[in-house]
């Protein structure tokens, strides 16, 4: 077993050493009738590197790889050039197989990246703070909603309809259990995003209004009014960033007033994953910081008046608080966190401006490539790298007989609101530096076909 | 220290007059490889890239006038010197490859490279969420493999896979116990939590809107039965207890617990973060409990990465299976796998409490753990528990000479050895212990956790530890446990050969600084 290291003989000499006669008798403790008499049936024994990789290699063939073929999906995970350095970096032991930096002494290079990561955060959002990372981009969003409940101690939340549906779903089956209110609704083919709906919906009983930006439509709109309006409320505005990459070409969101800021940060070094892991940003205002969820490293010095990190104000966090605590949350997502600002130091203001730009351009062109063909319009007046197309039929069954075809179309609003008849229509496609122009030609002639 | 002239030395010369180290000064401030690093910010510009990018297609921008006009303030490095940034960091960090790492609780077994090498196939690594299912057969067959390794090995007949961690799994767990009793009409309020329990138990019941109320231990460090009988009731929805325990102990009781719980009506949520202990050797099912997370980031080697990601499927007994989060795998007749979602799930899944996560839950761990499962089989995963419950029994007889274990009398620990700071004088601490370990050259292990026993020192050497790195580590223990006893002042400021020397976390929170300030900023702050 090449993972253990202990010898036949070692074990007995241990045992010896223990006292006990036989390895049962450190179980002794399991009730009888618990105790298994073998190793557990109908699972195989153990297997060499060879054998374990030929089966994952199996499961793996078995999968349309993204890069592989034309590829267009976006809707909360985007396909992202990972630089090589940036894969080398996370696989270093010292940052792969190190803990939580519970003990700051012998972990300042964790400590250190996640004050780096902190500051980028902060500075992309255009907020003060930001935490060390949650699991993703949904959770973060339900836990900004609970911590604008404990600051303004208010229950009724209004979502926008361009928020994600699934980071909705995620707030409405925790809302069942907190007793949360949540206004909601489904998006409506529009090229103007639901900034003036969300106005009206805004009163003294709302804690916060949360929008997406770009959102699910890839629609961008200013957030200043809605800003404005909450705050006239002692509403809170929540802005929800689900493509980071965004924000090297639009305003951020702190610049129009939001208070807190969260998002999915899997675009920068994460890779798709098919869903994870990835890493929830989370940014808000200062006056706001001791009520945040999740780890803080924080700057100080150590006995030799030397600077150094540690986690701070942990007074916020369960294994002090108990059921006290902001949240539950424990383990985060560190290691996606390096990733995140090891690719970001990688690319600077300059290279994350260029990037933002490239996808966009390339996003426009592609737009307009497509919206030449019969059947298709383009819904957007304005968008980052996502757009929404609508068609003159059902989208669906069209993005799984592409996919057949080796083509990954897009995201169809079909399967993403299945409740929603007017929206079955809808293509939401991303396009980033990875996609060629041979792809999207490759696209275009198979929608051409498809819509014949 | 002497510059060595004369070949090379074997055993450091005694009575070799040594320097006083502090007492050198470098130019740099480095110690040789001990060499700091400054922050991106303080060596890096806006307008350096360590990326080169193709020109954008020449077409008008259509960002609806919402351009990005103010500086952005993130500096940017070459690739050589971002390399070197990190690469200077990371040799400030312990590490599970760097030493033994004997956090309780957390089990730091080696990781391996296979699993590294396996997640990074492209069709697991490259494949998007919401692909059509036809196009990622193997991922959803991947889901439904560990899933059934899962559910083996615990006896449980239903696994929920996205929860995103240990703690995310215990919210996914109790919100499925409210949604039974709910189902049935019955609005209990108030979840049981053991005092020994992890912090993450009481907040996430908490969390879900529960009452949170304490069951005390009983002198063994077990939980106290009788107690807990006596407070079960029409109110109580359920209890959460960790088994093995965090006292390092399995509990004899579970399955009278498991049975009192449910003649009273309540479920019962087990904390996994300890199956390590047990599996391949007790499955969970056979003790009556509705609902478990395991920690992948634990037990089955996925790495903890500097604190996450971490990954927490929950398993399901058929009380609670039909509750279970969305998304989920399931295997049709004909071998096609089946994702149930929002759009599929109306027919046969209405009692399904919802989504918890965007997406699937984490996939790039799934690949890990099922690498790691299949390298060890049903053997190995044995193999695995018993020598770690070995290694914990072995360190616990070899130093409760010297500090003392509260529970080592009752019997044999699981796969962590407790001890508290009885004894230790002068002032001193279980924290200057664990620093004193640090010049040992060890992560120390986990402090003041559990909370039942004074200064408590929970070890878990786990089973990837040879018998001469366990050794070594107890002599080291043994060690500075004599020192801590004997009042050795050294100790109070410890660690001496650290990158840092102990830092001042009250400072930190009293004016906390999250984010880098440019120096003028500084200077205003302290005036």
């Amino acid at each position: 077993m090449r993972y253990l290291p202990l010898t036949p003989n070692d074990r007995q000499d241990m045992l010896a050493t223990i006292g006990a006669s036989s390895i049962d008798e450190l179980f002794v403790d399991v009730p009888e009738d618990a105790r298994l008499d073998g190793p557990i049936r109908d699972l195989p024994m153990h297997a060499g590197e060879m054998a374990v990789e030929a089966h994952m290699k199996k499961l793996a063939k078995n999968n349309s790889a993204a890069g592989d073929m034309p590829f267009f999906l976006g809707a909360g995970a985007y396909r992202h050039h990972v630089p090589a350095s940036v894969d080398h970096i996370i696989q270093r032991g010292e940052f792969l197989t190190a803990y939580t930096p519970y003990q700051p002494e012998i972990a300042q290079g964790t400590l250190q990246t996640l004050f780096e990561f902190q500051t980028q955060v902060a500075r992309l959002f255009g907020v003060d703070v930001a935490n060390a990372s949650m699991y993703d981009g949904s959770t973060a969003c339900w836990e900004a909603i609970v911590m604008a409940r404990r600051i303004t101690k208010r229950g009724k939340a209004v979502l926008s309809s361009g928020l994600h549906p699934h980071y909705v779903s995620v707030a409405k089956t925790m809302a069942r259990f907190t007793k949360d209110q949540l206004v909601s609704e489904a998006p409506t083919l529009e090229a103007a995003t639901d900034g003036a709906d969300l106005l009206e919906q805004i009163d003294d009983d709302t804690s916060c209004v949360v929008v997406q930006y770009p959102d699910i439509l890839g629609r961008i709109g200013d957030m200043s009014a809605l800003a404005e309006k909450a705050h006239s409320h002692k509403a809170l505005l929540i802005a929800v960033v689900t493509e980071p990459v965004a924000l090297g070409a639009i305003k951020s969101p702190g610049q129009m007033g939001a208070d807190i800021v969260v998002g999915e940060g899997q675009s920068l070094g994460v890779g798709l994953q098919f869903g994870g892991p990835y890493v929830g940003l989370f940014g808000c205002k200062q006056k706001y910081v001791r009520q945040m969820p999740g780890r803080l490293c924080g700057e100080t010095v150590d006995s030799e008046g030397k600077r150094g990190f540690v986690l701070t104000l942990s007074t916020r966090e369960q294994h002090i608080r108990r059921e006290k605590a902001t949240s539950n949350i424990c383990t985060n997502s560190g290691l996606c966190a390096l990733a995140f600002t090891a690719h970001m130091t990688l690319l600077g203001e300059k290279g994350l401006r260029e990037l933002a730009m490239l996808n966009h351009k390339k996003a426009v062109a592609t737009a307009d490539r497509l919206a030449s063909i019969q059947g298709v319009s383009l819904l957007n007046e304005s968008f980052f790298n996502e757009f929404t197309l609508v068609l003159d039929k059902d989208t669906r069954p069209i993005v799984r007989k592409l996919a057949d075809q080796k083509i990954l179309a897009g995201v169809s609003l079909g399967r993403l609101y299945p409740e929603e008849g007017t929206l079955a229509h809808g293509l939401i496609v991303a396009v980033t530096e990875t996609s060629s122009d041979e792809d999207v030609e490759a696209l275009a002639i198979a929608l051409e076909g498809e819509l014949a | 220290m002497n510059m060595l002239t004369e070949g090379r030395p074997t055993k450091q010369d005694e009575n070799l007059a040594v320097p006083d180290q502090g007492a050198l000064k470098t130019h740099t401030g480095n110690r040789a490889l001990m060499v700091d690093e400054p922050l991106i910010f303080e060596t890096g510009s806006p307008d350096r890239s360590g990326v080169d990018l193709p020109e954008a297609p020449s077409v008008e921008s259509r960002l609806g006038g919402l351009d990005r006009d103010e500086p952005i303030s993130i500096p940017g490095l070459s690739e050589a010197e971002m390399v070197r940034h990190y690469t200077r960091l990371s040799r400030q960090n312990y590490a599970i490859d760097v030493g033994l790492f004997p956090l309780g609780s957390c089990t730091m077994k080696h990781n391996p490279r296979l699993n590294e090498k396996m997640a990074r196939l492209k069709g697991f690594s490259d494949i998007h969420p919401l692909q059509p299912v036809d196009s990622v057969q193997g991922a959803l067959g991947l889901i439904d493999e560990l899933a059934t390794w899962l559910k083996t090995l615990t006896g449980m007949p239903a696994v929920a896979m996205s929860p995103k961690a240990g703690a995310h799994g215990e919210l996914c767990g109790i919100l499925a116990i409210r949604s039974a009793l709910e189902a049935r009409g019955d609005a209990r309020e108030v979840i049981l939590v053991p005092e020994s329990a992890h912090g993450t138990n009481p907040a996430t019941a908490a969390f879900a809107g529960y009452k949170v109320e304490d069951i005390p231990a009983n002198t063994d460090g077990r939980v106290d039965l009788d107690a807990l009988k006596a407070r079960l009731g029409p109110d109580v929805a359920g209890v959460m207890i960790t088994n093995p325990n965090t006292c390092g102990l399995f509990e004899p009781d579970m399955k009278a617990i498991s049975d009192a719980v449910h003649e009273a009506g309540g479920l019962v949520y087990c904390d996994g973060a300890n199956f390590n202990a047990i599996v391949g050797r007790v499955r969970p099912g056979d003790l009556g409990i509705d609902a478990m997370h395991i920690n992948l980031h634990k037990t089955f080697s996925t790495p903890h990465g500097g604190g996450g990601p971490g990954s927490g499927p929950v398993v399901f007994s058929q009380a609670l299976a039909p509750f279970a989060p969305l998304p989920f795998v399931e295997k049709t007749a004909d071998g096609h796998f089946h994702l149930v979602e929002e759009e599929t799930a109306e027919d046969h899944h209405e009692s399904s409490f919802g989504r918890m996560v965007a997406f699937h839950g984490q996939m790039g761990m799934f690949t890990r753990a099922l690498t790691y499962m299949l390298s060890h089989g049903a053997d190995g995963l044995k193999q695995v528990a018993e020598d770690a419950v070995l290694n914990a029994n072995y360190v616990l007889r070899s130093l409760e000479d010297v500090l003392e274990a509260p529970f080592a009398k009752s019997g044999p620990c699981m796969h962590e050895a407790l001890f508290s700071d009885n004894g230790f004088t002068n002032g001193l601490t279980t924290l200057d212990l664990a620093k004193g370990l640090i010049d040992e050259g060890y992560h120390p292990m986990t402090m003041y956790f559990p909370l039942v026993v004074h200064g408590a020192m929970l070890v878990e050497p786990t089973e990837t530890e040879s018998r001469a790195a366990i050794d070594q580590f107890i002599g080291a223990l043994r060690s500075v446990a004599e020192r801590a006893k004997a009042g050795d002042e050294m100790l109070k400021s410890a660690p001496h050969f650290a990158p840092r020397r102990r830092l001042d976390e009250t400072q930190a929170a009293r004016k906390p600084i999250l984010v880098w300030q440019e120096p003028e900023e500084y200077a205003e702050a302290a005036e």
